[in-house]
């Protein structure tokens, strides 16, 4: 059996690479101000974010499902925490765990909407969660008033831009996150039931499985680290910006999650193939920035580039090539004896 | 049942709006021959009240925001009856809301076009019920100017020009290269390509000026950080120094400054940072000696929206083209401009 990780970790090593023969300083990685500084360290820094939702996104994709609000998730948390924090103390504690509870509190509840619309009332996943992406936005407006908040809170602003023994803390938040994901799914049952009710909810529902109860938890899961997201999003620059924060994340989760070999079709799923698929994107992202391309073609540059790491993925692809092959070695074969 | 309901909420409606046309009239009718005899008496009928309708894009934008509350607070400062309408960023909205002003017969509309086209039908409207039509901030495509009798706006092109200036002044006893960092904003639209435009054509004139890195960064905080942290490294690999970043607008540039002490560069004296907009955020960290130069994009123009308002009503030819009022800040002008920022 093939390994799934092999062609994402191959896609990341060829992107890696033309960076190191572009720029031969890409990989170096020196010490400033008692922290790690270097091109890879901002990769992992940078695809922090994306990494975490595409966790959750994994496994809704898994049940057959999608998340599209994930995005407004993030500015929603993001607003209220720094809404909170700017009402309060910045450097007070207390005043942080409150902002960040209540903001946990408006991302669950976020999950368990689209959770209700998509087990309860059986809405298809795609319009249930379109519901929460259109006016989620709109609700992050509403708690900045439309403004972009500013913040100066250090405690807040560690979550995103402090660095724990040289390495960013967003990169241990990552790690925390995906270790009880593996350890959740892969140690205990739960990731067996994901992916029978992914196959067939009906007949997991049948073999005893709550199937709509595991449905529901996978959405409240995924907006609760988009919530965490928006917490990093946000401390990262210090600031709420309702508009912008987040937006179009959950395109780039989708995509994460299917370059890193997960269907769509639910079912199965690869935790570390959607983290190599995140690490993909953000890596091109920042390529596209150290390279110099011009801001009129990045979006062409990026689209080749997963349409190529799509296309080898793609197994028909694969087999069209495989028959050419076959054929090609048979004709020469027939040279040979002819 | 259904029907009779309809019929009779239309029969009070038509009701209601002729007798609100009605005293419109009324109103508007002393207003056009106090104007008249404004033309041949002079000043002395000038603090009729005039009434003006105005179509605002929405609320958008802290820009916007400020842009609003400027118009309201100045109309009521210089006593013009404000009819506001709010189109939450749709042009259909705008055009019922201009209707509305003309049905009403307002002295006035003024408004910020949501899109550019698809104005001739409305604007010929208002222009045969003789009401004269002032454009805010955006401008419309319409081949026939006479539609709208002013547009006051800012040029984002001179704007780029402004900073360009400054840099050229800046650098003129500079010896050797002068690398720039660009900053622009999102693809296509046009304060980005005009403030690239206006900047690249005064800089031209030093060629030790050169722009080395360009990248969009949305015109948001975010991305304007990761593209700057994306510069330093690249930068740093290329052994070239970023001499002066300009940035597009100030969320941009205050994302690049986090990222710029991050990695151990001063902003403001490592690297001169130009700025655009000018909001409380960015006079904040001008005070600090974060940025070097603000070149303001006024969203406040309420004020001289109401004195075009009052010599168009008046009669007084007003140019076509009005720009707003808008003010180049260097660092040391931070301080005693902080107080007065309101957005």
């Amino acid at each position: 059996m093939k390994n799934k990780l092999f062609w994402p970790l191959v896609t990341l090593a060829v992107l890696l690479l033309a960076n190191l023969i572009h720029n031969h300083d890409f990989f170096s990685i020196t010490i400033q101000d008692g922290h790690l500084f270097g091109s890879l360290i901002d990769i992992l820094n940078r695809a922090a974010p994306l990494v975490l939702i595409s966790i959750g996104m994994t496994f809704v994709i898994a049940t057959k499902g999608i998340d599209l609000s994930v995005g407004s998730v993030v500015s929603i948390t993001g607003a209220m925490a720094c809404l909170i924090i700017s009402k309060g103390d910045g450097s007070s504690m207390s005043v942080l765990f409150t902002a960040l509870g209540i903001s946990l509190l408006l991302a669950l509840a976020a999950g368990a909407w689209n959770g209700l619309l998509v087990s309860l009332l059986g809405i298809q996943p795609i319009v249930a969660t379109l519901i929460l992406m259109v006016a989620g936005r709109g609700v992050a407006q509403l708690i900045t008033d439309g403004q972009i908040l500013t913040i100066s809170s250090k405690p807040y602003s560690f979550i995103g831009a402090g660095y724990l023994f040289g390495l960013p803390f967003s990169i241990y938040i990552i790690a925390f996150f995906f270790i009880i994901a593996s350890v959740l799914t892969r140690k205990t049952a739960v990731g067996l039931f994901i992916e029978s009710v992914g196959t067939n909810p009906t007949a997991s529902r049948l073999a005893g499985i709550r199937s709509g109860l595991i449905i529901f938890i996978v959405y409240v899961l995924c907006s609760f680290l988009s919530g965490i997201s928006g917490f990093i999003l946000s401390s990262n620059v210090s600031s709420a910006d309702g508009n912008n924060a987040g937006l179009w994340y959950e395109l780039d989760a989708i995509l994460a999650v299917v370059i890193g070999g997960n269907s769509l079709n639910g079912g199965r799923f690869y935790l570390s193939g959607t983290i190599v698929g995140a690490l993909i994107i953000q890596t091109l992202t920042t390529s596209i920035y150290s390279m110099g391309v011009p801001p009129e073609v990045t979006l062409v540059v990026k689209s080749v580039v997963v349409l190529v790491v799509c296309l080898i993925q793609s197994e028909a692809f694969g087999s069209v090539f495989a028959a050419r092959r076959r054929k090609r070695d048979k004709a020469a074969k027939q040279g040979v004896s002819a | 049942m259904k029907n009779i309901f309809k019929s009779s909420a239309v029969l009070l409606l038509t009701v209601t709006m002729i007798l609100i046309s009605a005293c419109g009239n009324t109103d508007s009718g002393n207003k056009a021959s106090s104007t008249n005899a404004t033309g041949t008496e002079g000043a002395t009928q000038t603090d009729k009240k005039i009434t003006l309708g105005f179509a605002q894009v929405g609320a958008e934008s802290g820009w916007r925001t400020a842009n609003t509350k400027s118009i309201q607070d100045s109309a009521k400062a210089a006593g013009v009856d404000l009819k506001f309408s709010d189109a939450q960023q749709k042009q259909e909205n705008q055009i019922k809301a201009i209707r509305s002003f003309i049905a009403q017969k307002v002295d006035v509309i003024a408004f910020s076009p949501v899109v550019e086209s698809g104005w001739d039908t409305v604007l010929k409207e208002a222009k045969d019920a003789g009401i004269p039509v002032i454009l805010t901030d955006r401008a419309v495509d319409s081949s026939d100017t006479s539609l709208y009798k002013s547009f006051l706006g800012s040029d984002f092109v001179e704007e780029g020009r402004r900073a360009g200036k400054w840099l050229l002044d800046e650098m003129k006893d500079h010896q050797g290269p002068v690398n720039i960092v660009e900053l622009q904003g999102t693809t296509g639209s046009a304060p980005a390509i005009d403030r690239k435009k206006g900047f690249e054509e005064i800089i031209k004139n030093n060629p030790n000026l050169k722009i080395v890195k360009s990248q969009t960064g949305d015109f948001t905080r975010a991305k304007g950080k990761e593209v700057m942290e994306a510069f330093i490294k690249s930068a740093k690999a290329e052994n070239t120094k970023m001499d002066v970043l300009y940035a597009h607008n100030d969320d941009m540039a205050l994302g690049a400054i986090q990222a710029l002490e991050e990695a151990g560069i001063k902003p403001g004296k490592d690297i001169l940072i130009i700025s655009m907009d000018g909001i409380k955020d960015a006079f904040q960290a001008m005070k600090d000696g974060k940025i070097n130069l603000i070149v303001e994009c006024n969203p406040l123009m309420g004020p001289q929206l109401m004195q075009i308002a009052q010599d168009v009503v008046a009669g007084k030819d007003v140019q076509k083209r009005i720009l707003t009022n808008e003010g180049v800040f260097p660092q040391d002008t931070a301080e005693k401009e902080l107080p007065n920022r309101q957005y």
